[in-house]
């Protein structure tokens, strides 16, 4: 006999389709001739985040539709995020060591 | 004195028949198990190798501590001492003590699953523990490491010579086995627990293993790459951590200690979940305050990422940041608090017994409380820049990691002891043992700190001559401590041939590991049971003793 | 009640229990569902890991990249951007085809999933060819970090648009290359593993594994491979993308 768990966090297996995939694909594709074409645009100190900002997005098409995150449980988003977060915390909190330094090129 | 120990009639008791231990014979079917309590067994062995080990260099640094001269044994040859004793220690027993051997073993049970939820994964685990070993006793038998078990830069990438990469292998691959311990854990927490175990219902053992083990699954990739980039710069020596070249020693110390903050948490959380079981059996009541103690465990893990710099308030990080990491260090002192207080709270009016375990869980109350005390003062940027790197910090962590964190491993390997084995340990020698750790660890590490207080720097081998009084009564009280804890060696062994049946429920404990057999048998639970009670139930208990007839074996 | 009877009612018992209890159903989980969630989860938080892993990295990048601007902005020019932008792009294409091969198995198409595994072997392998090449330019112009590094491009520019370092600032243009191969080298070791258990993957494929409803290995190897997609989807740009000069 199954005694299934009482954890409340299930979800149906939601198969993506081709469609789904390829419309990704084709984001994905044009946001990398972006971030290219952008590098030789002068944006002055909005280059960097111009270029992280447009990766992110690309991550996050990654994460959501081909890793399925939009499809899965609370549980798997919290655990992608807590992962983010603590990556966070260790660039910003070392970063603000750095910044706040009377030597140092900031 | 009372005991609400309640063993089966000794003359006809028996083991259970069939166990965990006898289902299969033959070495292959230990080194191949994939028996989550087999697991724990394997590692009980192997940690407690490298505890003796780990424990003999620091027998032998007291001996040289008790002259203030040099005369024992070279500079050099301390340095690698007292590095040992930190990498074994730190790495190789007090960070997989009490989660792969009474975690592994009692974690699933607890929760009424019948396995971890990787079985082969938990193997890997072992045999990365004993790999990293491997590489640690090379490193030591090829002539040591001398850089401190914190390989601060840039001292270890460019002014010594001996065999950090062996070392830094060591500790890379020991950190993987920790990380694979800690993602198993908490799978199995989400997605094992018997029906009617919801969160709340859990012994706070097991969130006190969940909290310690996000800790080991997000801090201890950190610790590696940082490893790799020092391997890296001793062979390539591009200048990463090399001020004259550009780098800064500095980056290192925050990659290091962004692990390492966080390690000292993955140390004593497991501790206090035996804490919060041992105390509850033995005061016969259900923990005060069971959601903050299991939400404080959380709150450790959590603030435990955001305070890493208080390792390095002299090293020259700005002013600002030393600021807001201090403030964030008095905050992560208050959830240890909320465990202190209730606890305490929990022995108020409670049916207090003094069997060992409980012992051992009041030595970690007074001395756990201490070292943590004695951590705000060092939290606090004024207090640090007179203490750090003095015996005053050495006492600190001594007293969490040793007074703390070690006596809830004993406290944990007695209360379990008879679940593991199907035995009892000797009670008379097992309190005296108990004591004896006690007085001895007071005595070795009460008098460092005022030794710190006075300005005794850590890590020499070579001090002033006023300080050797004090110096002489540390090493007089490690005797002690040494006897203290070789004395379960002796007895535990002894137990396992000639102690008394234990019965599934010794302890009259409450928890779904009392209510199958001692030892218990591979696949845990006949039936998965469906769990209708709170945590600490002792009505529940005693309404269920009173309605079935508990056979043995 | 006849033997016939008794004997269709067994088999349709054992059907009944081979259906609740498939064998790749291990015996410490209760159902299938609760076996491919746990699975499933485990990979997510091996990846965990995996971020805060490189995430060391990526910080000491931070560090030095504005401590060092000039020299990052040099040696970051002397990266290929076409190959770079091409191995993004096949990285890219690689994360699709291994998404098409879950898909392949979950609809239980074999030839689809087998086709979908190779093309992701050959993007990963062109990924890695690509990498060796320009690895061979860096070693062919002297910008490899240690020995045999040497800043006569960094102080002496060819291209007349390049600034002209400071000689001590030159020499950190080794710390751009150190990271440079320390963080594409990490990636590239998780490229190859990832390419070697492809290839295992590939051959159970052959054997007829996955397209029974047990896709859980195609689908966790999968978020594996997402990730080392997403990884380089990072480096890109803060390798390559440093202030390029502009456009004439």
């Amino acid at each position: 006999m199954s005694h299934p768990t009482l954890e409340d966090d299930h979800t149906d297996h939601h198969i993506v389709g081709p469609k789904v995939y390829g419309l990704i694909l084709l984001a994905l594709m044009a946001m990398t001739a972006l971030t290219t074409g952008i590098a030789f645009i002068n944006l002055g100190v909005f280059s960097p985040i111009v270029a992280i900002g447009i990766a992110c997005i690309k991550a996050t098409l990654v994460i959501l539709f081909f890793m399925h995150i939009k499809y899965s449980s609370r549980l798997m988003m919290l655990t992608v995020g807590a992962g983010f977060f603590t990556f966070l915390v260790l660039i910003t909190m070392t970063l603000s060591d750095y910044m706040s330094r009377a030597w140092g090129l900031w | 004195m009372s005991t609400i120990v309640r063993l089966p009639n000794q003359q006809d008791a028996t083991l259970p028949r069939v166990s965990y231990l006898n289902k299969e014979y033959g070495l292959k079917s230990w080194l191949l198990t994939g028996d989550h309590k087999r697991i724990a067994i394997l590692y009980l062995i192997s940690i407690t190798f490298f505890f003796f080990l780990g424990g003999a260099f620091a027998g032998l640094i007291r001996l040289e501590l008790l002259t203030p001269l040099p005369d024992l044994v070279a500079s050099d040859t301390y340095n690698k001492l007292f590095t040992m004793h930190g990498i074994i220690m730190v790495f190789l027993f007090l960070v997989p003590s009490v989660p792969a051997t009474i975690g592994n073993f009692v974690l699933p049970i607890m929760l009424g699953a019948r396995d971890l939820a990787f079985p082969k994964v938990n193997l890997l685990s072992w045999y990365l523990y004993v790999v990293a070993g491997i590489f640690t006793v090379s490193a030591l038998v090829l002539g040591g490491v001398d850089t401190g078990w914190t390989f601060t830069t840039p001292l270890s990438t460019h002014y010594l010579n001996t065999h950090v990469v062996t070392a830094a292998l060591g500790i890379f691959v020991a950190g993987f086995s920790s990380i694979f311990t800690g993602l198993n854990f908490i799978v199995t927490t989400h997605r094992m627990r018997a029906p009617g175990m919801t969160w709340f219902r859990m012994p706070l053992f097991v969130w006190s293993h969940y909290a310690a083990s996000i800790l080991m699954v997000l801090g201890t990739p950190v610790l590696a790459i940082t490893l790799v980039l020092v391997a890296l710069e001793r062979t390539i020596g591009i200048g990463v951590f090399d001020p004259s070249k550009g780098g800064d020693p500095l980056l290192f110390q925050h990659l290091f200690w962004f692990y390492s903050h966080p390690a000292v948490y993955i140390m004593i959380l497991p501790g206090m979940g035996v804490i919060s079981e041992v105390i509850s059996t033995f005061s016969r009541k259900r923990v005060f305050g069971y959601t903050a103690v299991a939400f404080s465990s959380v709150a450790i893990a959590v603030f435990g990422f955001f305070v890493w710099a208080h390792h390095m308030f002299i090293m020259g990080v700005s002013n600002y940041s030393a600021l807001v990491f201090s403030l964030l260090t008095m905050l992560v002192a208050v959830p240890s608090a909320i465990k202190i207080f209730n606890w305490s709270a929990t022995l108020y009016k409670g049916s207090i017994t003094f069997e060992t375990p409980m012992l051992y869980a009041f030595g970690f109350i007074g001395l756990f409380t201490i070292g943590g005390l004695t951590g705000v003062f060092l939290g606090s940027l004024g207090m640090d820049i007179h203490l750090t790197e003095t015996y005053f910090i050495v006492a600190h962590f001594h007293f969490v990691m040793v007074g703390g964190m070690l006596m809830a491993y004993l406290a944990g390997v007695h209360f379990w002891w008879p679940k593991m084995t199907g035995r009892m340990y000797p009670e008379a020698v097992s309190k005296l043992a108990a004591v004896v750790t006690f007085i001895g660890f007071i005595i070795t590490f009460f008098p460092q700190f005022v030794l710190g207080y006075l300005g005794m720097p850590r890590r020499y081998h070579a001090y002033p001559p006023e300080f050797q009084v004090l110096n002489v009564l540390s090493t007089a009280g490690a005797t002690v401590l040494g006897i203290g804890y070789l004395m379960p060696m002796i007895y535990m062994t002894w137990s396992l041939k000639y102690g008394a049946i234990a019965g599934a429920n010794p302890w009259q404990a409450t928890g779904l590991e009392w209510q199958i057999a001692s030892p218990p048998p591979t696949e845990n639970f006949l039936e998965i049971p469906i769990v209708d009670h709170e945590a600490y139930d002792y009505e529940w208990l005693a309404n269920k003793t009173e309605h079935e007839v508990t056979t043995v074996g | 009640m006849d033997s016939h009877t008794v004997a269709v009612r067994r088999d349709e018992e054992t059907l009944h229990h081979e259906a609740e209890h498939p064998p790749y159903l291990r015996h410490h989980f209760e159902t299938v569902e609760q076996q491919r969630e746990a699975v499933s989860f485990g990979m997510w938080l091996f990846l965990l890991t995996e971020i805060m892993f490189f995430g060391g990295l990526f910080m000491a990048y931070l560090l030095y990249r504005n401590w060092y601007y000039e020299a990052f902005v040099s040696a970051s020019n002397t990266l290929g951007i076409g190959l770079g932008t091409t191995n993004t792009a096949i990285l890219i294409l690689s994360s699709f085809t291994m998404a098409m091969g879950v898909y392949s198995a979950e609809m239980r198409n074999r030839r689809g999933l087998m086709l979908s595994l190779s093309l992701t072997i050959v993007l990963g392998l062109a990924f890695l060819g690509i990498k060796t090449i320009e690895y061979h330019e860096k070693f062919v112009e002297h910008h490899v970090p240690g020995a045999t590094f040497s800043i006569e491009d960094f102080v002496h520019p060819k291209d007349s648009r390049d600034a002209a370092l400071a000689p001590d600032m030159a020499q950190h243009a080794q710390l751009f290359f150190f990271l440079y191969f320390a963080m594409t080298g990490m990636h590239a070791l998780h490229m190859i593993i990832g390419i070697s258990i492809l290839f295992a993957l590939l051959w159970k494929a052959y054997q007829g594994n996955y397209i029974n409803g047990h896709t859980a290995t195609i689908d966790n190897f999968g978020l594996y491979w997402h990730f080392v997609d997403i990884v380089w989807i990072f480096l890109f740009p803060l390798l390559y993308l440093i202030s390029r000069h502009p456009l004439h």
